[in-house]
């Protein structure tokens, strides 16, 4: 049987399981690249070249790393502001996982439900998710499959997702530093983000503070 | 999960989106008197809800999710039916049981949580419509009772299959026509609180949502109840307005009219002795904190 490859859709409305099409998970140290099992720096080297090479590059953090269940998240958020920071990279956060009615604000947040949305509002060609939930990250990621051409990457805590096209597993604090440093590394080698210029947006208990302001 | 954890990460903050900002300022977690009348005033832990315009139970899960003692250590088991298609919404731990499961997965996951947090009070709190718990969920609503299981059963009573088009079920009234019940039901009205009682449930009460204060009262009292004595159920009357024909606006009205003299749902309330004195207790103990603090409050002004 041939290597079924996870690539950027739109694939189909209903797009197939990649664990039903025979793709497997990575091991301890690997990661997959559109389903296919490499060592674990290869798909840094790509995460950096996609990032870079992108144009609306996103990171969307889910709950795991939003909530401050700990210290130890607190540190992996900051390292996601610095990854950020450093591509530079959107960042539209999962803050949980409800159906939002009437409707999302597309520009500054993703729902498991509808993630097309998002990506196809902000234009967003390669995106990265970190710390959501596997249930919802591959809800998310097949939907995304299915209706946009966004390249989607996955940092995983548990075991990987297959229907990233890029995953790695078993993230933590470190892991996101090594994303950091692939990126930097590419930049010194003279790779130069294609990002379109952006600011963050920042967001109060009053709504999307006005940064023309300052 | 304690309030201290119901933080988000500095790094983040600031592209979260307005209502987690308001949770995490606003909300009343961990205030030992929180109860109806913080709604308005603060952030409530029903962010919104996909029910119909006008249903009572959007009402009642308001009241019920303002008035729980400790949300931030309190974990609800839902069921199949209207109330399920809330708990997504609802800044409050939820387990969604299977069909009528919903007090069997209550009992073991009360038992785990004072397994694993020996040290810490929580609350469980099942949550489902009267098809679960009456018609398809008996048996198990029932067992989790002979057993004592020291947890909170809430049963919002509609008195019909409501979002499935209107089916015959037990908690109906005798005679009702439905649209999938059009000759009528034939029997009377299964007496839940009763059985509730005589099956070992310490606090039984049965009213509407009509008063805030009263749905806070039975509520704080059930959690109480259930945490020191035994099992505890609250049936509320939470009209479906689409199904018996009425408008928007007039489940308020449908529910006074169902409390008054000779109504199905005049407030009634079942305690055991020893639950009695419980709650004296802490009557007593709530004036005394509140009197304290106004007098901290008047020594500081002075």
């Amino acid at each position: 049987m041939s290597q079924y490859q996870v690539l950027p859709g739109p694939e189909a409305f209903l797009p197939p399981a990649a664990a039903s099409m025979g793709n497997v998970l990575p091991d301890p140290g690997e990661a997959h690249i559109e389903g296919r099992i490499v060592p674990e720096d290869e798909a840094y080297e790509v995460f950096a070249r996609k990032v870079l090479g992108a144009k609306v590059p996103t990171i969307f953090p889910g709950p795991l790393v939003l909530w401050k269940w700990n210290d130890h998240v607190a540190e992996k958020a900051k390292a996601i502001r610095e990854l950020a920071n450093e591509a530079p990279m959107r960042i539209i956060p999962m803050a949980d996982y409800r159906p939002k009615y009437p409707k999302i604000e597309a520009a500054v947040e993703i729902n498991p439900n509808h993630p097309n949305l998002t990506i196809w509002h902000n234009k967003i060609d390669v995106c990265i998710f970190i710390g959501v939930h596997c249930h919802q990250a591959n809800l998310s990621l097949k939907i995304i499959r299915g209706g946009t051409n966004c390249y989607t990457m996955a940092m995983c805590a548990m075991a990987g997702h297959e229907d990233a096209c890029l995953s790695f597993r078993d993230a933590d604090l470190g892991k996101i530093r090594k994303l950091i440093d692939a990126v930097k590394k590419l930049k010194s080698e003279g790779v130069e983000s294609q990002a379109i210029p952006f600011k963050q947006f920042k967001l109060s208990r009053a709504g999307l503070v006005d940064q023309s302001a300052n | 999960m304690s309030k201290e954890k119901i933080q988000i990460c500095e790094d983040l903050a600031d592209v979260m989106p307005p209502e987690y900002q308001e949770l995490v300022a606003t909300a009343t977690y961990g205030n030992q008197d929180r109860g109806w009348k913080d709604i308005g005033s603060s952030k409530e832990l029903i962010e919104q809800h996909s029910l119909c315009a006008g249903c009572p139970e959007s009402i009642a899960f308001r009241y019920i999710l303002a008035s729980l003692p400790a949300p931030e250590d309190t974990v609800f088991v839902g069921s199949t039916g209207c109330t399920s298609l809330v708990f997504p919404h609802v800044a409050v731990h939820n387990i969604h049981s299977l069909f009528g499961n919903q007090n069997a997965i209550a009992s073991g996951l009360k038992r785990t949580l004072k397994s694993r947090f020996p040290d810490v009070e929580k609350d469980v709190v099942v949550l489902a419509g009267d098809g679960a718990t009456v018609d398809i969920g008996l048996d198990m609503t029932m067992q989790s009772w002979f057993r004592l299981e020291k947890f909170t059963t809430i049963c919002f009573d509609n008195e019909l299959y409501a979002n499935t088009g209107g089916q015959e079920s037990g908690l109906m009234q005798k005679g009702f026509v439905a649209k999938m019940a059009p000759k009528g039901k034939n029997f009377e009205k299964v007496r839940l609180a009763e059985i509730a009682r005589e099956a070992g449930c310490a606090y039984v009460a049965v009213l509407t949502v009509s008063k805030p204060n009263r749905v806070e009262q039975a509520i704080k009292n059930a959690i109480y109840v259930a945490r020191e004595v035994g099992p505890s159920f609250v049936q509320l009357y939470t009209p479906c307005i689409l199904e018996i024909g009425k408008q928007s606006m007039e489940g308020l009205d449908e529910m006074k009219d169902s409390e008054t003299i000779g109504g199905r749902f005049v407030q009634k309330e079942y305690i055991t002795d020893e639950a009695q004195k419980l709650l004296d207790s802490i009557k007593e103990e709530t004036k005394a904190r509140k009197k304290a603090a106004k007098e901290a409050k008047k020594s500081v002004n002075a």
